[in-house]
């Protein structure tokens, strides 16, 4: 009876929920006050409630400092992903939560710095293929070179795992800052 | 120009202002200035316990009896770390707490000062906001603005971290009594739109059931006067939450008893048949659900929260309503009213016809003994016998069996009346709990229905009862056992009762006696009567020690990982499996 429980049975919410285990990116841009323990606040919901973080990064954004923005990239189901920001709403310095993947299309950026340490022709090879990536030389010895790149993240990935064929790789990069498109503005 | 005010000052001056009138607490090093400052005024009075996780308890059962904030006030260091379980329960509970905690000077934070530690790092997560004020000069502000953030919206704790150099220094007072937040300013309205759906679906409903919780309470008294109007209304069966209790009179033909995984058998049976949920407040924790994907399979669920992430957190809704439950209930009410409709009387009798066989089942018998007293008993006896008291009565638990059998056989016929440990199940919670409700109410009846273990969490705040002359009734249903964790170990691990035990127990009578109270034992059926009437005369705090049924089960359960209708009524028969593999892993 009620072991087989009520799988298939028509109206089961659960239903929806069983079928959407789909896991999907969403970029946030959390509009908080910029205050101690703010970032904190952020982070340990995160931790605390096992959601993922893929990329974070924070700054100020006004002209007085008071407000910063976070972008977050996280990663979850259709119900996590709601619960996120449901979550983030709910912390006092939070002004604020866009759920930029929902709210339309946007620009997402990435900045790398990346180290190659390599000779002859695999060192001539990184140069054309910062060349092809726009990736700029930002320092150089004989043996090395320092790229710049921006860019999404797809695309400083596959330029990351083109160096690291060539040779010793560094890298450093921003995580993700994302804005909407158009000329609708978040109000911070 | 006004007179400057210290830290300390300003911090007395705007509890007085928020009309606090006691303040739970304990000194130590840096929160001497404080101390200093409540010494020389008289308009709030401070009840120092004897342990600050007992400060937070009392604060509570002093917020839930009275729909006001809560106060403690408690040292840097292990003052700040002791009070961390009661930050935590009242945050689980969605209990208003405004917490005070010294800190060392701020030249020294960071520096492995003595008494120091991280308070607003291992509070943050406990609790609702917290503050640590480096100023002087934003201290009237952060104390007005944590009363504000502790009541507004779903209710939690505030903790304000203190420098001692910041207690010391002086600046002028600002009354920002009627504080806000500039930003957090939480919905208390629901959308109309929202509100004609769901009386659409529920005057549409053939099988309806209402499901309130603890959102109804912290929505004060005129929110539980309009879910019972409202049910009275439509004619609905309505069952409540542990947190819940009270919201709707038990004593009402349409209560069905608490649902949940030791809920009634028509309260769990209807949640699962019903066609239309109107869950107010409560927030399909997984005690209430059991197994997700059996619950309540054919319902549409309407569900009004004040808490947009208590929506679709464990169960998909088909109607959220994000508002105060009060708010929220009025409009529907108007609503529902101006409609000059009425639910299809046909489908509400054939309802009540299907919960009344379920009701018949009498899913909270237990078998009588002449031998044992049966704790089931011994709260009904409680109960019948403090109503011939004519005194308003306050229950608090602690936590386990008896805290189930309390929830069970104890009724509450308003709200604020039921203090008990819900969402962290925190055991040594009753005893400061009755400390805090008795204080508010000096003239009610207040027992904390305890079990032998649980009471020695907290078992010094007796001398904090003793101190402030409260009457409280400490009704301990001794088993010897960690029931709760017996009963577990019986359905779950083939009866090896590891380490559950209440070995080397103390003579509670005796006890109480050291403490100087009164002390009461029943020892089988005939003394219960006797010893519940003598604990009830008396004007003074007494322990009543009553020996009940060490191999008593709490039923109806539902086991972990279970559905709501594959219950257990009674003993599992010999050879079955209680609990599922899955089942086994759930707490
Ligand atoms: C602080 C804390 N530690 C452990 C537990 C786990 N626990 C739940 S009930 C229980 C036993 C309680 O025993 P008792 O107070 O005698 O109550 P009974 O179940 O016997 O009525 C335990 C250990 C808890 N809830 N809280
Ligand atoms: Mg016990």
């Amino acid at each position: 009876m009620a072991k087989s429980g009520t799988v298939g049975q028509p109206g089961s919410a659960y239903m929806i929920v069983d079928q959407d285990k789909a896991v999907r990116r969403h970029t946030f841009a959390v509009i908080v006050d910029n205050e101690p323990g703010v970032l904190a606040r952020v982070i340990g919901l995160f931790s605390g409630r096992g959601y993922n973080i893929e990329s974070l990064t924070v700054s100020t954004v006004t002209a007085d400092e008071s407000v910063s923005r976070i972008n977050i990239v996280t990663t979850g189901t259709e119900m996590v992903i709601e619960q996120i920001k449901a979550q983030l709403s709910r912390l006092v310095p939070v002004h604020d939560v866009h759920d930029l993947t929902l709210e339309g299309p946007h620009v997402e950026r990435e900045l790398a710095l990346i180290k190659v340490r390599a000779k002859d022709h695999q060192r001539r090879e990184s140069l054309r293929i910062a060349d092809v990536f726009d990736a700029k030389v930002a320092d150089t010895t004989l043996e090395s070179f320092v790229f710049i790149i921006d860019g999404d993240t797809g695309k400083v990935d596959s330029f990351v795992d083109l160096m690291r064929a060539l040779g010793d790789v560094e890298v450093a990069r921003s995580g993700v800052v994302a804005i909407g498109r158009g000329t609708e503005m978040v109000t911070v | 120009m006004a007179e400057k005010l210290t830290g300390a000052e300003i911090i007395i001056k705007a509890l007085a202002d928020q009309g606090v009138d006691v303040v739970f607490g304990y000194p130590g090093g840096a929160v001497l200035p404080i101390y200093d400052a409540l010494f020389k005024q008289n308009r709030i009075r401070h009840i120092l316990v004897r342990h600050e996780q007992g400060a937070v308890h009392a604060a509570e059962g002093y917020a839930r009896s009275t729909g006001k904030p809560g106060v403690v006030l408690v040292t840097s260091g292990p003052g700040a770390t002791n009070a961390v379980t009661g930050l935590t329960d009242a945050l689980c509970d969605s209990i208003p707490i405004v917490c005070l905690t010294g800190q060392v000077p701020t030249h020294l934070i960071g520096n492995d000062a003595f008494q120091e530690c991280d308070t607003t790092g291992i509070t943050r997560p406990c609790t609702k906001h917290n503050y640590l004020v480096k100023k002087v000069e934003d201290l009237s502000r952060t104390m007005h603005e944590a009363f504000y953030v502790a009541t507004a919206g779903r209710p939690g704790p505030v903790v304000i971290d203190i420098p001692k150099d910041v207690q010391f220094a002086a600046t002028d007072y600002t009354n920002g009594k009627s504080a806000s937040h500039k930003t957090y300013k939480p919905k208390l309205k629901a959308d109309r739109d929202a509100i004609e759906q769901a009386a659409d679906l529920l005057l549409a409903a053939k099988k309806p059931v209402v499901y309130a919780g603890g959102g109804v309470i912290n929505a004060g008294p005129q929110a539980s006067k309009l879910l019972t109007e409202l049910v009275r209304m439509t004619n609905f069966p309505c069952t409540l939450t542990l947190m819940g209790l009270g919201a709707f009179p038990a004593s009402e033909p349409q209560f069905l008893g608490m649902l949940g995984m030791h809920g009634t058998y028509e309260a769990n049976w209807a949640m699962h048949d019903a066609d239309v949920i109107l869950a107010v407040g409560s927030r399909f924790d997984d005690r209430i659900t059991g197994r997700l994907d059996a619950f309540a399979p054919n319902s549409k669920k309407i569900h009004i929260d004040i808490d947009p992430s208590s929506i679709n957190k464990n169960v998909r809704v088909d109607l959220p309503i994000v508002a105060d439950a009060g708010h929220a209930l009025q409009d529907l009410i108007r609503i529902m009213k101006a409609r000059q409709r009425k639910p299809d009387a046909a489908a509400m009798e054939r309802w009540w016809a299907q919960i009344d066989e379920w009701r018949a089942r009498d899913c909270l018998a237990y078998g009588a003994s002449k031998e044992m007293i049966k704790p089931q008993h011994a709260i009904r006896r409680l109960y019948e016998l403090s109503k011939t008291t004519g005194k308003d009565t306050f229950i608090t638990t602690e936590v386990g069996q008896h805290q189930m059998w309390a929830a069970q056989h104890f009724h509450f016929d308003k709200p604020n009346r039921w203090m008990t440990s819900g969402g962290l199940g925190t055991m040594g919670y009753g005893l400061p709990a009755a400390v805090g409700t008795q204080l508010a109410h000096p003239d009610a009846l207040v027992v904390d229905i305890a079990g032998e273990a649980s009471i020695q969490m907290n078992i010094q705040e007796l001398s904090t009862a003793v101190q402030y002359r409260l009457p409280v009734k400490v009704f301990i249903l001794n088993n010897e056992y960690m029931g709760m964790v017996r009963q577990w170990q019986e359905l779950l691990h083939g009866g090896r009762y590891s380490e559950s035990y209440s070995e080397a127990l103390p003579d509670f009578v005796k006890l109480a006696d050291a403490y100087g109270m009164k002390g009461l034992r029943a020892m089988g059926p005939d003394d219960l009567d006797g010893t519940i009437q003598e604990m009830l005369d008396h004007d003074g705090p007494v322990i009543a020690d009553i020996l009940v049924d060490k191999a008593e089960n709490c039923y109806p359960m539902i086991p972990s990982g279970a559905a709501h209708n594959d219950m257990l009524l009674g003993p599992v028969e010999e050879g079955k499996d209680a609990i599922g593999e899955k089942g086994k892993v759930l707490v």
